[in-house]
């Protein structure tokens, strides 16, 4: 891995930092796997090795391909980074010992959330039951960052314009559009097995590896996948840019929603205990809601943001405009 | 006692290329790219701080009793998709600020801006 991000930084070639940085992503979720965090490799594989990747080449391919040969102070940089370092390092020798079981991070809750989460919330996955009930109002904040980071890219890169949304967007995608027919046809076969498999890991997500996050990410892949083969026309057509928008919204506000009704019922905020009459049933039903809440917020965000790089002229398209 | 930190080291060892890639790097989706490899080094340094030796993933079955630490991987699995979320806006910003300069580098945008 530190050879990888040794090569990223000699690297002059954008596409090929991207690249390099995709396998990284990969053996990051492989070394999550190896410590046993598979939800976390899970997430790490779907977002590092394929979103990120595929957001940088976009992101790239609106600007510029080569990076400027000169740095300034590569001299002083070192210096301050290896003083950093040197310091860093010294402070592991403060650390546990790797593995330890009993290692002051093992001790506090966590033991508790293994004991008794089976009893209290009656799902397999400690990290499903702690992600969405023991700690469920921290997810919401984050869900929420998520969302507000879909409207910050909606508000900088948006091309729905009154005028605008008629016109044909010319995209990166035209080309491929037209040619790989292979591309295409095997596209059409796997796109409905990627979404299945997005459901799946969707509703799953309580007895095995997965949940919101997930799913949110690899259903935005999937349509993705549909939108760089068929070209971002044919895409917009299907999935229009306001429904997105309004299904990002509602993930929120489901997830809001499920606190408030929490609330009504003479509970805390997003204690799912008493939504039914069974606490344990009660549970059930709040982390199903909230899963979906969470999974549709992120699918759309992840939508929001490809569909608008995309749609964004590129810098040759906006001199071109210019000139005629 | 050296193998029990090497996990640390390597943390530190990616945390610091990344640190060295903001700095030293003039172009705005290479710092990026720094910033991503920045934050994956702290993901990898919760996962190695919840790794219990001969402990298993955190999916309760029978016969298993030692499960490695859940609650380090809730927090990571968030913060990976919230990671690129936000990286997501920082090439939004990186993308309109080439419109306006038609540079992604530091020192042209910065020239530009002593020109006016």
């Amino acid at each position: 891995m530190v050879g990888v991000v040794v090569a990223i930084i000699w690297m002059k070639d954008l596409i090929a930092v991207v690249m390099l940085l995709g396998i990284y992503g990969l053996l990051t979720a492989s070394f999550f796997m190896a410590m046993d965090a598979v939800d976390v490799a899970f997430t790490e594989a779907s977002v590092g090795a394929g979103i990120s990747t595929l957001l940088l080449l976009v992101a790239i391919a609106k600007t510029k391909r080569k990076e400027h040969p000169s740095r300034h102070k590569p001299l002083l940089a070192l210096l301050v980074v290896l003083v950093t370092g040197g310091l860093l390092i010294y402070g592991t020798y403060d650390m546990p010992i790797f593995g330890m079981a009993d290692a002051p991070a093992h001790t506090h809750v966590a033991q508790r959330y293994i004991e008794d989460s089976y009893d209290e919330i009656g799902i397999p996955n400690i990290v499903t039951s702690v992600l969405s009930s023991y700690r469920g109002f921290d997810t919401f904040g984050e869900v929420v960052v998520i969302f507000t980071a879909g409207l910050g890219i909606l508000g900088l890169l948006s091309t729905v314009n009154g005028t605008g949304t008629r016109k044909k967007l010319p995209t990166i995608n035209d080309s491929i559009e037209n040619q790989h027919i292979v591309l295409r046809i095997v596209g059409k076969i796997l796109i409905p097995f990627i979404l299945l498999f997005a459901l799946y890991v969707q509703f799953h997500g309580e007895y095995g590896p997965g949940g919101g996050f997930q799913a949110g990410v690899i259903f935005g892949a999937g349509i993705i996948l549909y939108a760089m083969l068929f070209g971002m026309d044919i895409a917009r057509r299907v999935i229009s840019q306001s429904l997105i928008q309004l299904i990002a919204a509602f993930g929120v506000l489901l997830y809001g929603a499920v606190g408030v009704v929490s609330f009504l019922n003479g509970g805390t905020f997003l204690d799912y205990n008493v939504l039914l009459e069974n606490p344990v049933a009660g549970q059930h039903l709040g982390i199903l809601l909230i899963e979906l809440g969470v999974g549709m917020t992120v699918a759309s965000v992840i939508i929001i943001i490809f569909f608008n790089f995309a749609g964004r002229k590129g810098p040759q398209q906006i001199s071109d405009d210019l000139g005629a | 006692m050296l193998i029990g930190h090497y996990n640390y080291w390597v943390v530190v060892a990616l945390m610091m290329l990344g640190f060295y890639i903001i700095i030293a790097h003039g172009n705005l989706i290479k710092k990026m790219v720094g910033l991503t490899i920045f934050q994956t080094s702290v993901f990898i340094f919760y996962i190695s701080v919840a790794k219990v030796d001969g402990g298993s993933a955190p999916i309760l079955a029978e016969g298993i009793s030692q499960y490695s630490n859940p609650l380090p991987h809730v927090l990571i699995l968030t913060a990976i998709v919230v990671g690129i979320a936000t990286t997501a806006l920082g090439l939004a910003i990186i993308v309109r600020i080439n419109e306006a300069y038609d540079s992604i580098e530091e020192e042209f945008i910065q020239q530009q801006d002593n020109l006016s």
